[in-house]
């Protein structure tokens, strides 16, 4: 195995991290030839347009480098509060926890082997 | 009545943003706001910072503590001297943007707050004042 990678994010970021942590985490995905990526944002009190964006595009990268990409732990504050802000994080994958967000990764990742080849 | 809790707050950085949501999530938590009227509220003050660096190169927060009747609140004023909105109708839609972001910044902080006013004058700035009741 050793084909996921796990980030939590632990600080409040500014957007010039958050834009690092995107091009870090897509680089890294290449040099471990990384399956999945699980994004714990257990910690974080507030996710807003910018970093929401940042979910998404690190999903879109990850899927052109054949990886998937799953967003976990999202605090019940927050996800309320996205979605009034009006912000669907359409194409992100999410899971309750780190558990359950492996398990999604495990199955995608399955599955996506059986029909290797196909396009999706 | 009004009660003015310190000066203005710069912002003129991306740090300043994150400074900006930690004061006013500390002002929300000293207000006794719930937990859900906390991220509102910062989350609101977020996307209204970033406007003011992006579009302004900078501006500045001032945080109000307000009262009506027994009523608690936070209004959020922040401001610039940038080259202001020409069209503020177009620039409240949904997905309207002249950066390269997702153009919810000032739709969502107004879904966010209790109360929402807008006022610009092209070449001379634009004034975002928030209002979030506990």
């Amino acid at each position: 195995m050793g084909e996921y990678l796990l980030v939590t994010i632990q600080v409040d970021m500014h957007d010039r991290l958050a834009m690092s942590l995107q091009d870090d985490l897509t680089s890294k995905i290449v040099s471990v030839h990384a399956r999945g990526v699980l994004i714990d944002i257990s910690a974080l009190e507030m996710v807003d347009s910018f970093i929401g964006r940042m979910f998404g595009d690190i999903a879109a990268m990850s899927r052109v480098l054949d990886a998937e990409t799953v967003v976990v732990g999202m605090r019940p504050a927050v996800a309320i509060t996205l979605v009034e802000l009006g912000l669907s994080l359409t194409g992100v994958r999410t899971a309750l926890n780190i558990e359950r967000g492996m398990e999604l990764l495990r199955n995608l990742t399955e599955s996506r082997g059986d029909d290797a080849g196909s396009t999706r | 009545m009004l009660v003015p809790l310190g000066e203005d707050r710069s912002i003129s950085t991306s740090e300043d943003v994150v400074a900006v949501r930690q004061a006013v999530r500390q002002r929300a938590v000293d207000l006794g706001f719930s937990l859900v009227d906390q991220t509102k509220i910062v989350t609101a003050a977020s996307e209204l910072a970033r406007n003011t660096l992006q579009y302004a190169g900078g501006g500045t927060l001032r945080i109000e503590e307000i009262l009506n009747g027994t009523r608690r609140g936070i209004r959020l004023v922040f401001e610039d001297n940038g080259p202001g909105i020409p069209n503020i109708e177009l620039a409240m839609k949904d997905g309207y943007t002249t950066g390269n972001g997702l153009g919810l910044g000032l739709s969502g902080a107004k879904r966010l707050s209790s109360e929402f006013s807008i006022q610009s004058r092209p070449g001379e700035g634009t004034r975002v004042t928030i209002v979030r009741w506990r």
